[in-house]
């Protein structure tokens, strides 16, 4: 991929500033933004242990005189401060909140790693390889996209909990989770890799090095996958956005994360029981925090899909 | 031809602000068109041909825009109309035919369904008559059995057949002028002389002026009275069309000839013109051409671009070709 | 096009004999069916006897026959949490789960078509912007979030429409209906939001984004160049040409709607077959789990299906081309 320059060239931290997608971003306040928040959440969750001001899991630091204790109020018995207020058993919103976001961003991101890897590696195969190997894989991508992807990860948590001896259920529920999504996900990427695949196949420098005897896979890889990162990156941050959104779906509906190892959806099922009862901060702090980081990662990838296609500008 | 042409272009500039710097793909262009002439505008691609076409008919897309000079059309400015007024002179005054007749017309309407709504928005006639007219205007196109195709939908129409319904609907108006942006492009060679032909007989049985995009030298050759050459947005040389095809004054012409099989040339080898067009971006100073041009001096390099005023009124060159030979016999 | 429409229901079948055979596959390897069936007190006779009732010991082939051929007739078996036949708990949900779908299908479809229409042709204006940037919270909002909102807002604060439940309902034969009473429409509300609002998000951006793109088509360029008013080239000209690629996608988001409905109807406690869904997999009840799966399935193949014949109807080229294959 790389050009011949004639000129010197300018170091790579300059070239990345002056390219066309560091200067769109730089014009593009909504992108510039989002990406802050999204760092500043990423950031919350990773340095939870440091950051936040209680274990919300560790039952020896838990006062259940706390509980019901409104934001920025000290609590009428023990005159504890919660930022944002606690739960019914005395746990720090904000804390449970930078934990859930852990759980959250976690599954998230590996859910979206799974159905890329997955797909990549599929699309490839059934571009490249083509034949048999390109029907059955295009065949089962059809099937799975008849149904909507939160259906088939709600199937496949089912199946899997089913197949999970009871007492490892809480415990598996992550991986399960991650799996399900994972594996609702990888059409999209396994469909985009294919259709970049059939174009780049038959470019000549493709040809070059099939006629120079290297291996199919090695052309796969080295050849062929720089050329088509470009929208898995851009399906990588959409699927992000919509995992994190389908973790959520999941745990508030109580097939997901469970009570002992809270997401964001898991805190919102529970703060939606004290809607009714006026202790609304409960639920309605892990709500924005998931509206922020949902609503961020998506406007990301609008201006991602936007800055690589200039088409639809 | 001492009446007004029916357009007539002054000094027309259109502009592209980028984050570049603003590109000139049309500068300082001036060219008419009499009631049934044909002027040929010529060129490589991304040489404004079809840029000033588009400004024209008022379908320059954004960010691009005129940004001075006039468009008269039968003597009226037209250049600074906007919206309903200028709606009303597209399809009424002035047609434009596209170059791809697969993709000019909507799949889903029948060609009578098109042509009926054209007719019916410029002319004050009723549907029967609107109908009677559209059958007119597919027989004078040449289509055979006008009046049983009329409701047929363009997938079943051969290329030429398709192209033959848009010039159809260009002209169902009876406008006086007629734009045709590289009308015979993407056509197979052997309907490409059939649609000039036709192209030809309309303009001199309806007396309409064509203004005739196109990069093929034949098509000129075979249907146009005049020709404008252009060259990086700006005009290199205009003149009847043979006193340029067999007399090119400017360097660039006269490359562009030589590098085209034309069956009057007889079997001379081709030339190719060494280089490319610079990008509109990235202009040489002085001639546009002068990178590339056989014959450039200092001058060429140095003064800023020839135009047709500053020069001879035919080719915007400081030094045109055959110019010694004419000093010889005024000498 | 007959050869065509015999290839999609060939497909479709297709589709339905996968799905058989993952519903199957719950059935036979996620828990002993037997286990599940019997409970602690059993003697190993009675084990012997169902395994040869359920023919566990007919190979692989044949079991999955047999599972088809009773699906078809609707005989899925015994719920295992509540013991009644799973055809009859799902007929007497499903009429609540199609008449939140019909409301919120027929919301997204209107809703989303018009402001994709909208937003298309007032590209540049502010309050095509302002709806664009709205519904891009719109999609990130999680259904549920929507529904926990609405309830907060209409049911907590204002106290004007029901937070939980279908209202009275009236029985039409094996029909139930909340169409009929005050307070069957009025807990219908903000169910049909929550479930349409997405949807129609949905199909706005897609309306726009292909109208976007039909507008840059050479024929619409054309048509503006004859001089054809702006409204005759939006309606006439574009939106018809939108509409195709539209209407496979739509029709495919309606589908979707059903299966949506499980969020929604876990939101509002609505007792349809989406809430059934979902009880069954924390509860692990097999026999509803691969139901419902069938049950939508067979929804979904037969949408998919109508939305093809659409095809047909809106676009002339299909009509007559034998090979249809996309445009």
């Amino acid at each position: 991929m790389a050009e011949i320059q004639p000129e010197i060239r300018p170091s790579r931290l300059t070239r990345a500033w002056d390219s066309d997608l560091a200067w769109s971003f730089r014009h593009a306040p909504v992108a510039v933004v989002s990406a802050i928040v999204v760092l500043v959440l990423i950031a919350g969750a990773l340095l939870a242990p440091l950051i936040a001001p209680h274990d919300p899991f560790n039952p020896a630091t838990l006062n259940l005189m706390n509980g019901f204790t409104p934001p920025g109020q000290a609590n009428q018995f023990t005159g504890d401060l919660f930022l944002l207020g606690t739960d019914d058993q005395g746990r720090d919103v904000f804390s449970t909140i930078l934990y859930g976001m852990r759980i959250s961003l976690f599954v998230g991101f590996s859910a979206v790693f799974l159905a890329m890897v997955l797909g990549v590696i599929l699309g490839l195969l059934a571009g490249y390889l083509g034949g048999w190997t390109e029907t059955i894989i295009m065949r089962i991508a059809d099937v799975q996209l008849t149904f909507p992807a939160i259906l088939v990860a709600m199937l496949i948590f089912g199946i899997a909990k089913g197949i999970t001896p009871p007492a490892y259920r809480d415990q598996m529920a992550i991986w399960v989770l991650i799996l399900a999504i994972g594996l609702s996900d990888w059409v999209q990427f396994a469909r985009v890799v294919r259709g970049a695949t059939l174009v780049e196949k038959n470019r000549e420098y493709v040809q070059a090095a099939k006629l120079i005897g290297r291996s199919p896979f090695a052309i796969m890889l080295r050849h062929i996958l720089p050329n088509v990162l470009n929208p898995v990156l851009v399906i990588a941050t959409i699927s992000l956005a919509l995992a994190i959104i389908a973790e959520a779906t999941l745990s508030f509906l109580g097939v997901g994360a469970p009570p002992t190892k809270p997401s964001l959806g898991t805190l919102i099922r529970i703060g939606q029981e004290f809607m009714f009862s006026g202790e609304w901060w409960i639920l309605f702090f892990p709500a924005a925090t998931l509206l922020a980081l949902a609503l961020s990662i998506n406007l990301l990838g609008d201006w991602l899909r936007d800055a690589l296609n200039p088409r639809l500008r | 031809m001492t009446d007004t042409p029916v357009l007539s272009v002054r000094n027309l500039v259109v502009e592209i602000p980028t984050r570049r710097g603003i590109l000139r793909p049309v500068d300082n262009v001036s060219y008419d068109i009499h009631a049934g002439e044909i002027l040929g505008v010529v060129g490589e691609s991304g040489a404004g041909k079809s840029m000033t076409g588009n400004a024209v008919i008022g379908l320059l897309d954004r960010p691009a825009r005129i940004t001075s000079g006039e468009i008269l059309l039968s003597g009226q400015p037209i250049h600074n109309l906007k919206g309903e007024a200028l709606r009303r002179l597209r399809g009424k005054k002035m047609g434009m035919i596209f170059q791809d007749p697969l993709t000019s017309l909507n799949p889903l309407l029948t060609v009578g369904d098109q042509l009926t709504e054209t007719i019916l928005e410029h002319l004050g006639v009723s549907q029967q008559q609107a109908r009677e007219r559209a059958i007119a205007a597919l027989e004078e196109v040449g289509i055979p059995a006008a009046r049983s195709r009329i409701d047929s939908y363009p997938h079943e129409f051969s290329g030429g057949m398709r192209q033959r319904v848009v010039i159809a609907l260009a002209l169902c108006a009876e406008p006086d002028l007629v734009i045709a942006d590289e009308p015979t492009t993407a056509l197979d060679v052997s309907v490409q002389a059939q649609i000039v032909a036709l192209l030809k007989r309309l303009c001199r049985e309806r007396g309409v002026a064509v203004m005739l995009v196109t990069h093929d030298m034949g098509v000129i050759a075979e249907a146009a009275d005049r020709v404008a050459v252009m060259y990086a947005g700006r005009l290199a040389e205009l003149g009847p069309v043979r006193e340029v095809l067999t007399a090119a004054r400017h360097p660039y012409t006269s490359g562009l000839m030589a590098s085209t099989p034309l069956a009057s040339q007889g079997h001379e080898r081709l030339r190719q013109i060494p280089g490319a067009m610079p990008r509109l971006g990235n202009l040489p100073d002085g001639c546009a051409f002068h990178p590339r041009c056989d014959y450039a001096q200092d001058r060429c390099r140095r003064d800023p671009g020839p135009t047709l005023e500053t020069c001879d009124g035919r080719a915007a060159c400081w030094f045109p070709l055959g110019a010694e030979r004419k000093q010889e016999v005024g000498a | 096009m007959l050869a065509y429409i015999i290839r999609r229901v060939f497909q479709s079948v297709l589709v339905l004999l996968v799905v058989g055979l993952v519903a199957f596959s719950m059935f036979s390897f996620v828990g002993d069916p037997v286990d599940n069936m019997l409970g602690q007190e059993r003697t190993q006779a009675d084990v012997e006897r169902l395994r040869d009732q359920l023919g566990l010991d007919q190979p692989f082939v044949v079991q999955y026959w047999r599972f088809l051929e009773q699906a078809a007739q609707g005989n899925f078996g015994l719920s295992y949490r509540q013991g009644r036949p799973v055809a009859e708990i799902l007929m007497e949900r499903l009429p609540a789960t199609l008449e939140l779908a019909f409301v919120s299908g027929l919301l997204a479809l209107v809703g989303g078509i018009a402001l994709g229409i909208f937003t298309a042709i007032r590209r540049r204006g502010v309050s095509a912007n302002v709806i664009m940037t709205a519904s891009l919270i719109g999609v990130s909002l999680p259904t549920f979030l929507i529904g926990i909102l609405l309830i907060y807002v209409f049911s907590v604060e204002l106290g004007w429409l029901p937070s939980f439940g279908r209202g009275e309902v009236t029985r039409i034969g094996g029909w139930t209906t909340g169409f009929l009473t005050e307070s069957g429409l009025k807990a219908l509300i903000l169910p049909a939001i929550t479930l349409g609002l997405y949807q129609m998000t949905l199909i706005m951006r897609l309306v726009r984004t292909e109208m976007l793109e039909v507008l840059r088509m050479d024929y619409i360029r054309f048509a503006r160049a004859r001089g054809l008013r702006e409204k005759s080239i939006n309606f006439r000209h574009a939106l018809k040409n939108t509409l195709v690629p539209v209407i496979t996608i739509t029709g495919l988001q309606l589908g979707s709607i059903i299966a949506f409905a499980i969020i929604t109807e876990t939101v509002f406690q609505w007792p349809g077959v989406g809430l059934l869904f979902i009880n069954a997999i924390q509860f692990v009840d097999i026999p509803v789990m691969a139901a419902y799966l069938m049950m939508i399935s067979v929804m979904f193949v037969g949408i998919n299906l109508i939305v093809d014949m659409l095809y047909f109807a809106i676009d002339p080229r299909l009509r007559v081309d034998r090979t249809a294959g996309g445009h």
